[in-house]
C-alpha cells in the first residue's frame, strides 16, 4: 500500500516537469507559427502556460480571430486596460484560453490615449461586449458598433471624466464632493504603534525593514 | 459608425469633463417612468406621469410626540423591540450574522431582523456606503415607518474611514441621513453592536429618538445634500 | 341565561384565549431558541412587540381592501372563537355553538386567509402576488385531508356538532376519537401540522424568503391586528383538534395543556424538519395524509 502511494507520488513528481517542457514547447510552436503570418511588436513567456503578445492596432482583430479559428483558442478570458500616461497609451490586454492544450495567450494592443477607440469584438464572443461596456465607462474607450455601451455598468449617472484614467484625482474629487470631516488626520500605522506602545524598543530591522 | 462621429464623441466626453456639465432632470429618468398617454375602455386620453401617479409625492410630516405619559410608555415599548432591516450595505453586514448565533444572541435585548422597511425600525448602514448603494439606502430609509433609528456602524460612515478619498464613496453619512447612534472602529466586533443597541435603547428611553422628525424638518437640506451627489436621481423626492 | 352575561363571558374568553396564544407563540420561540443553543427572547416579548406595532406614528394605507385585509383575518380569528365550544358542559364557555356549527368553523379556517389574499394583492409589493398563490395552494392542498378527517368523524357520530362529538368522548380515555377512529385521528393531526403552520410547511409567512408573502406590505397597527389574530387562530385551531379529537375540556387548566401539547407537537416537528418548498408540501398533503383521509371515510360508508 505505501509502496503503491510512493509510486503515485513519484509519477505525479515526474510528469510535472515533463507536462510543464510540453506546454512550452508547443507555446514555442504556436509563437512561431503565428509569427510566419503576422509581425508581432512585443513576446514576452510569463509562464510556461501563458505568453503576452503585442499587435498592431490594426492587426488584432485578426490575429484573434486566427487564434480562435485555427488555434483553438476558443474560450475568452477576460479583456482588461492599463493606462500608460507616460507612453500617453492604453493597453487593451484580450485574454485567451485554450482548452485542448491548457495554455493562455494575452493580445495586447495598444491605443492612442487621446483618441481612445478600439474595433468592438462583440460578434466573436458574445460576452466581450459587457467587457467594453465596462471599459467605456472606466477608461472612455469607445468601441463603435457595441451594443448598450452607453449604458452605465456600475456608477450610475457619472457626469466626470473616466474614474480609472490616472489623470482624474479622486482624492481631490472626494473632497469636492462628499463633505470630507474637518480635523481627520491619518497615521502610517507602524510608526504610529511603535512612538505610541513601544518608545522604548530600539529600533531594528524586524520592527521595521524600511529603516 | 463614421470616424468623424467617434472624433466628435471622444471630444464631447473630454468637454464633459472639464466642464463638469450641469444635466437636465430627463436625462436619467427611466424609459418606464417616461410621461405617456394611455387609452382608457372608454375611449379617453389619460396621461401618466409614473413618478407621481405610482408614488406619493408628499413631503414627510412632522409626527411630534402628543400625550407625555403615553409616550414614555410607548418609547419603553419602542426600546426593548427594535425591528432591524436586513440590508448590508458594505463589509460591516459580515458583523451582523454572528449577532443571531449562540454566541451573541441579540433576541435576548428584543433585536429582530425584518425583512421588508415596512415592518423595521431600526437601519444599520454597515460600513462604507458607495453612491449607489446610498440611493437605495434612502429609497428604504424613507418607507420605513416613525419613528425609525439610524445605527452607523464603521468609521467609514463617521468621517470616511479608509476610503476617505474613493470617488464613489461618502465620507460623511449624517449629511444624508439623521444618524442616531455611531458605532467606531473598522470594523467594529459584535459586541460593538451589541453595546450600540443598548446606546440606542437608552436614548429612545430618554425620549431621544426623534430624528424621523429632524428628517422631515430638515428636508430640504438633507435633499440637497442628497442631490448633489446621485447625479442620476429617477425616483420621486419622497418614497412613501 | 341573558345575552349580556354571554357577551360578557365571550369577551373575557377571547382575552384569554388571545394571551394564552401570545404567551404560546412566545414559548414557541423560545424552544426554537434554546434548540439551537441560544437563550432566546423574554418571555413578555410578544406583548411588547403588539404594543411597539400599535404605538407606531406612520400608518400608510394602499385602498380600502388594504386595510379590510387584517380586519377579514381578525374576524376569522374572532369566528373561530365564537361557534367553538371552549369548555364542554359549559354554558358560558361553550360560546354560540350550535347544531351543524363544524361546517361554519371549517369556512372560517379559510376566511382570513382570502381576507389577506384580497388585501396583500392591492399592497404594492409586485410580489405579494406569488405569495397569495403559494399560500392558497399550500392551503388547498391542507384542506382536503382535514375535512376528509373530519368529515368521516361527522359519519362516526352522526352529527355535525362539535359539542355532541365532544359528549360522545366522554366516560374514559379510552373514548377518545383519537382511539376509537385512529385513521381519522392521524389524518387531521398530520393536517394539522400544515394548518399550524410551523416549519415543515412555514414557506409562506416565512420572512426570509424573498416575496415574504402577504405580509409584506403591513406594518404598525393592521401587524398588530395580524399577529394578535395570529395568536388566537394557533389557539383556536388546538382547541378545535382538542374537541374532535381529544375529548374536549371541562375546565381551563385542562383546556390550557391540552392546546399546549397539541400546539406543540407541531412545534416540535418543525424544530426537527426544514423547511418545504410549496411543491413539495402539497405533494406531501396529496400522498399519505389524503390517502389516509379516503380510508376513513370510506370504512364508514358501509
Amino acid at each position: 500500500m505505501e509502496h503503491a502511494r510512493l509510486q503515485l507520488v513519484n509519477k505525479l513528481f515526474n510528469d510535472r516537469p515533463k507536462s510543464y517542457k510540453y506546454n512550452l514547447f508547443q507555446m514555442k510552436l504556436l509563437i512561431d507559427r503565428l509569427t510566419q503570418h503576422y509581425n508581432l511588436t512585443d513576446y514576452k513567456q510569463q509562464r510556461h502556460n501563458l505568453a503576452f503578445v503585442t499587435v498592431d492596432k490594426q492587426l488584432s482583430p485578426d490575429i484573434i480571430t486566427h487564434l480562435r479559428d485555427y488555434e483553438g483558442f476558443s474560450h475568452f478570458v477576460l479583456l482588461s486596460c492599463v493606462d500608460w500616461i507616460e507612453d500617453d497609451k492604453l493597453q487593451l490586454t484580450y485574454l485567451l484560453n485554450q482548452p485542448n492544450h491548457k495554455y493562455e495567450i494575452g493580445v495586447r494592443v495598444l491605443i492612442d490615449r487621446k483618441n481612445p477607440e478600439m474595433v468592438s469584438l462583440h460578434k466573436m464572443w458574445k460576452q466581450i461586449w459587457t467587457y467594453q461596456r465596462e471599459l467605456h465607462e472606466a477608461f472612455g474607450i469607445i468601441f463603435p458598433g457595441s451594443p448598450r455601451l452607453e449604458e452605465n455598468f456600475v456608477l450610475e449617472g457619472w457626469t466626470e471624466k473616466p474614474h480609472m484614467l490616472r489623470d482624474f484625482d479622486t482624492k481631490e474629487y472626494a473632497e469636492r464632493t462628499y463633505f470630507p470631516r474637518p480635523g481627520r488626520t491619518s497615521n502610517d500605522p507602524a510608526t504610529y504603534m511603535r512612538e505610541k506602545l513601544y518608545p522604548n524598543q530600539p529600533v531594528t530591522a524586524k520592527t521595521n525593514k524600511n529603516d | 459608425m463614421s470616424d468623424l462621429n467617434i472624433n466628435q464623441k471622444v471630444s464631447e466626453m473630454l468637454q464633459r469633463s472639464e466642464a463638469n456639465a450641469q444635466q437636465d432632470e430627463k436625462t436619467f429618468v427611466r424609459p418606464e417612468d417616461e410621461l405617456r398617454e394611455v387609452v382608457a375602455p372608454d375611449g379617453s386620453i389619460i396621461k401618466i406621469n409614473p413618478l407621481y401617479d405610482y408614488y406619493s409625492g408628499e413631503r414627510p410630516q412632522e409626527d411630534k410626540p402628543k400625550n407625555a405619559i403615553v409616550e414614555k410608555f410607548l418609547n419603553w415599548a419602542r426600546s426593548e423591540s427594535i425591528w432591524v432591516l436586513g440590508f448590508g450595505t458594505g463589509c460591516g453586514s459580515i458583523e451582523i450574522p454572528p449577532l443571531v448565533t449562540p454566541r451573541y444572541d441579540m433576541f435576548r435585548f428584543g433585536v429582530q431582523m425584518r425583512a421588508t422597511p415596512r415592518q423595521s425600525n431600526a437601519f444599520i448602514i454597515s460600513g462604507y456606503l458607495s453612491v449607489k448603494t446610498l440611493k437605495r439606502v434612502i429609497r428604504s430609509y424613507e418607507q420605513m415607518p416613525s419613528p425609525k433609528y439610524v445605527i452607523a456602524l464603521g468609521s467609514c460612515t463617521i468621517n470616511g474611514g479608509m476610503y476617505y478619498d474613493s470617488y464613489s464613496t461618502i465620507n460623511r453619512l449624517d449629511k444624508y441621513l439623521p444618524v442616531d447612534v455611531y458605532i467606531a472602529g473598522c470594523m467594529p466586533r459584535p459586541e460593538a453592536l451589541l453595546a450600540g443597541f443598548g446606546e440606542l435603547k437608552r436614548l429612545i428611553k430618554e425620549g431621544k429618538g426623534e430624528k424621523a422628525n429632524e428628517y422631515a424638518r430638515n428636508f430640504d437640506e438633507y435633499k440637497a445634500n442628497q442631490k448633489k451627489i446621485i447625479k442620476d436621481w429617477n425616483m420621486p423626492d419622497y418614497n412613501w | 341565561m341573558s345575552i349580556y352575561y354571554k357577551l360578557g363571558y365571550t369577551l373575557l374568553g377571547l382575552l384569554i384565549v388571545l394571551n394564552w396564544g401570545m404567551l404560546m407563540s412566545a414559548i414557541f420561540r423560545k424552544i426554537v431558541a434554546r434548540v439551537g443553543g441560544r437563550y432566546g427572547i423574554p418571555y413578555y416579548q410578544p406583548w411588547i412587540d403588539l404594543i411597539k406595532n400599535l404605538g407606531i406614528r406612520t400608518t400608510l394605507s394602499h385602498g380600502i381592501m388594504f386595510y379590510l385585509g387584517p380586519v377579514f383575518r381578525f374576524t376569522g380569528a374572532v369566528g373561530l372563537f365564537l361557534f367553538m365550544p371552549v369548555l364542554f358542559g359549559n354554558e358560558a364557555w361553550a360560546n354560540f355553538s350550535f347544531q351543524g356549527d363544524l361546517v361554519l368553523i371549517l369556512y372560517f379556517q379559510l376566511f382570513g386567509m382570502l381576507g389577506m389574499a384580497l388585501g396583500a394583492g392591492e399592497g404594492g409589493h409586485p410580489h405579494s402576488a406569488i405569495g397569495i398563490s403559494r399560500g392558497l395552494a399550500q392551503h388547498a392542498a391542507i384542506e382536503l385531508p382535514m375535512t376528509m378527517g373530519i368529515i368521516a368523524l361527522a359519519i362516526q357520530y352522526q352529527t355535525l356538532s362539535i359539542s355532541d362529538i365532544v359528549a360522545a368522548q366522554q366516560g374514559s380515555v379510552l373514548n377518545w376519537s383519537i382511539f376509537t377512529n385512529p385513521i381519522a385521528g392521524v389524518t387531521i393531526l398530520l393536517a394539522a401540522l400544515g394548518a399550524m403552520g410551523h416549519s415543515p410547511f412555514n414557506l409562506v409567512k416565512a420572512p426570509n424568503e424573498i416575496p415574504i408573502g402577504p405580509p409584506t406590505e403591513y406594518h404598525s397597527t393592521f401587524l398588530g391586528i395580524l399577529m394578535s389574530s395570529g395568536a388566537i387562530l394557533h389557539v383556536m385551531e388546538a382547541v378545535l383538534f382538542m374537541n374532535l379529537l381529544f375529548g374536549g375540556a371541562s375546565n381551563w387548566f385542562e383546556m390550557i395543556l391540552k392546546t399546549f401539547l397539541i400546539y406543540f407537537y407541531s412545534v416540535f416537528v418543525g424544530v426537527v424538519y426544514p423547511r418545504f418548498r410549496i411543491e413539495q408540501s402539497v405533494a406531501w398533503f396529496f400522498k399519505i395524509p389524503l390517502l389516509l383521509g379516503i380510508i376513513a371515510i370510506l370504512m364508514y360508508s358501509f
